[in-house]
């Protein structure tokens, strides 16, 4: 026996951490998304009784996983018998062995589910919205936010890519070794934005969203075991790097740090160090590519004992190798950043409006940003003011805002 | 499940390219594919001046000289094959060698419901 209360609250935390796991299993044992969902919350919901009478059981998430996809074939069943092609597929969904459900086929499920979810087949522009769906489960609402898309045409998307693995029958697995390499550049752009996501959350107050990064991070680290890929290292180290940050990022009111301003011993050491050898591993095979360098970059941040003892000179020398690798205004921004601590805020600021010229990142409010700070700094208190203005104005997170505004308050 | 590879390409240079195939080529991959047990139908088409398009409108059948359509690309030919899901069925795709020329269209079949 259990109260309410208890088997409520377990189910909570149940729910929080193990229902992607879940819906990836029974994904895999019923092969369709959409059934897989309707069982998952059926599971839930008959355990709220259940769990009341019975117990919690030892294992949450195999019962949970048992459970929905017993409750999946028996609706079938009832289908059945009223379509005749509903039969075929539970006598298959029947045959089955029991669920499996020891740890392992269960990591391997959130992979299957993250290559088939990142599969070239699927539109580009849904296979992030739908791994943010079905894997780390963000809302719609919260993906269309991240996207500045509406919330409808997120919906259609998810459901297009949806029909299309069902119809086209794109298959549930992790791509072959030999397809491996080919397949893996969406997958780690895909965590990448998860990670993202998760650490500078698109608007609202939250600046940080420690699971949806810790879920990209656990992403990265699973691709690591599976295909040590020199990428798969530097996507890991940036992330790690980047989180490095996260309690110096905030100040206790909740406000925004900037990295210059940061009390750089409150950075984490252990993820500095793993993620200085993962990115020394990734660069000793050659191989590596935009993800291992801006991870060299993050790591000679985390090696400097303050901004000023920063080497801006390697900075500036590895954005040129990343430029070449990936010609993005975003870059050059950058870029433009680290040339200003190299060269000067005149040059950093000739570099910024080098890039609002040529009539890109137009919409981007760190490039406002670093416009308006460059400015400041140079003395032109005007321009600054004009910039920043036009930075908040394209900025929704609320510690951004507000820091901001008091860059505005003190011109 | 049955997927038909549709092969589209420019006729006009579909013989005539640098990485056009030649017909044995053709004939091998087809056989390839014939020895995987996976191959239903594939056959090459004659060129579109040669195609004639049937259309019936109130029991009425019109007869046009040509394709159903204009297309800067066209039909060219086709695998009709048996694959285990969209990524065999792809494997298929990418090894057929008018893909270096053209483009290969995969669609899967739909069961009709009697």
């Amino acid at each position: 026996m259990a109260t309410l209360a208890t088997v409520r609250a377990q189910l909570e935390t149940v729910y929080r951490q193990e229902s992607r796991r879940i819906l990836a299993t029974l994904i895999r044992l019923l092969g369709d998304f959409d059934l897989a969902e309707e069982a998952m919350h059926e599971a839930f919901f008959i355990a709220v009784e259940r769990w009341q009478r019975d117990g919690i059981p030892a294992s949450p998430r195999a019962w949970l996983v048992s459970t929905g996809r017993f409750k999946a074939i028996d609706s079938l069943r009832r289908r059945a018998r009223f379509d005749r092609s509903q039969a075929q597929l539970v006598q298959a969904l029947e045959s089955l062995e029991e669920a499996q459900v020891n740890d392992e086929e269960l990591e391997d499920d959130r992979l299957r589910l993250i290559f088939t979810c990142c599969h070239p087949a699927l539109a580009a522009d849904a296979q992030v919205p739908l791994t943010l769906r079905e894997v780390c489960d963000l809302t719609t609402e919260e993906i269309a936010r991240a996207f500045l898309q509406s919330p409808a045409t997120i919906a259609q998307r998810i459901v297009r890519a949806k029909a299309k693995i069902r119809d086209a029958r794109i298959p549930y697995q992790v791509p072959s070794l030999a397809e491996l390499p080919e397949r893996l550049d969406s997958v780690l752009r895909v965590i990448y934005l998860v990670f993202n996501e998760g650490y500078s959350a698109s608007s609202g107050e939250s600046l940080m969203r420690h699971d949806l990064s810790d879920e990209a991070i656990r992403l990265g680290r699973l691709l690591q075991q599976l295909l040590p890929d020199p990428e798969v290292l530097g996507l890991l180290a940036l992330m790690l790097l980047q989180a490095s940050r996260q309690q110096a990022r905030s100040d206790a009111q909740g406000e925004l740090v900037l990295l210059d301003e940061q009390d750089r011993r409150l950075w984490n050491r252990e993820l500095i160090a793993e993620g200085c050898q993962l990115v020394q591993q990734a660069l000793r095979s050659q191989q590596f590519g935009v993800y291992s360098l801006q991870a060299a970059i993050a790591a000679v941040h985390a090696q400097a004992a303050s901004a000023e003892d920063t080497d801006w000179a390697e900075i500036v020398g590895l954005y040129d190798v990343l430029w070449q690798r990936w010609p993005s205004p975003v870059v050059e921004l950058n870029r433009a950043a680290a040339l200003a601590r190299r060269d000067g805020a005149q040059a950093g600021l000739a570099a910024v409006e080098a890039i609002l010229a040529r009539g890109q990142l137009q919409d981007y409010h760190l490039a406002h940003s670093a416009r308006a700070e460059l400015c400041r700094q140079l003395g032109l208190l005007g321009q600054a003011r004009e910039a920043y203005c036009r930075a908040l104005e394209l900025t929704r997170q609320g510690p951004e805002r507000r820091f901001i505004e008091r860059r505005l308050s003190e011109l | 499940m049955k997927y038909l590879c549709l092969v589209y390409c420019d006729e006009s240079l579909l013989h005539s390219l640098p990485e056009s195939p030649a017909d044995a080529e053709c004939m091998a991959y087809a056989e390839s594919i014939q020895g995987s047990g996976r191959m239903l139908a594939a056959e090459a088409l004659k060129p579109v001046q040669t195609a004639t398009t049937v259309r019936v409108r109130g029991g009425q059948m019109s007869l046009t000289d040509g394709p159903f359509a204009e297309t800067k690309e066209q039909l060219a030919g086709f695998y009709l094959v048996d694959a285990r899901d969209l990524n065999e069925a792809l494997n298929i795709a990418r090894g057929i060698p008018a893909a270096r020329v053209g483009s290969v269209e995969v669609r899967p079949i739909r069961e009709l419901q009697p």
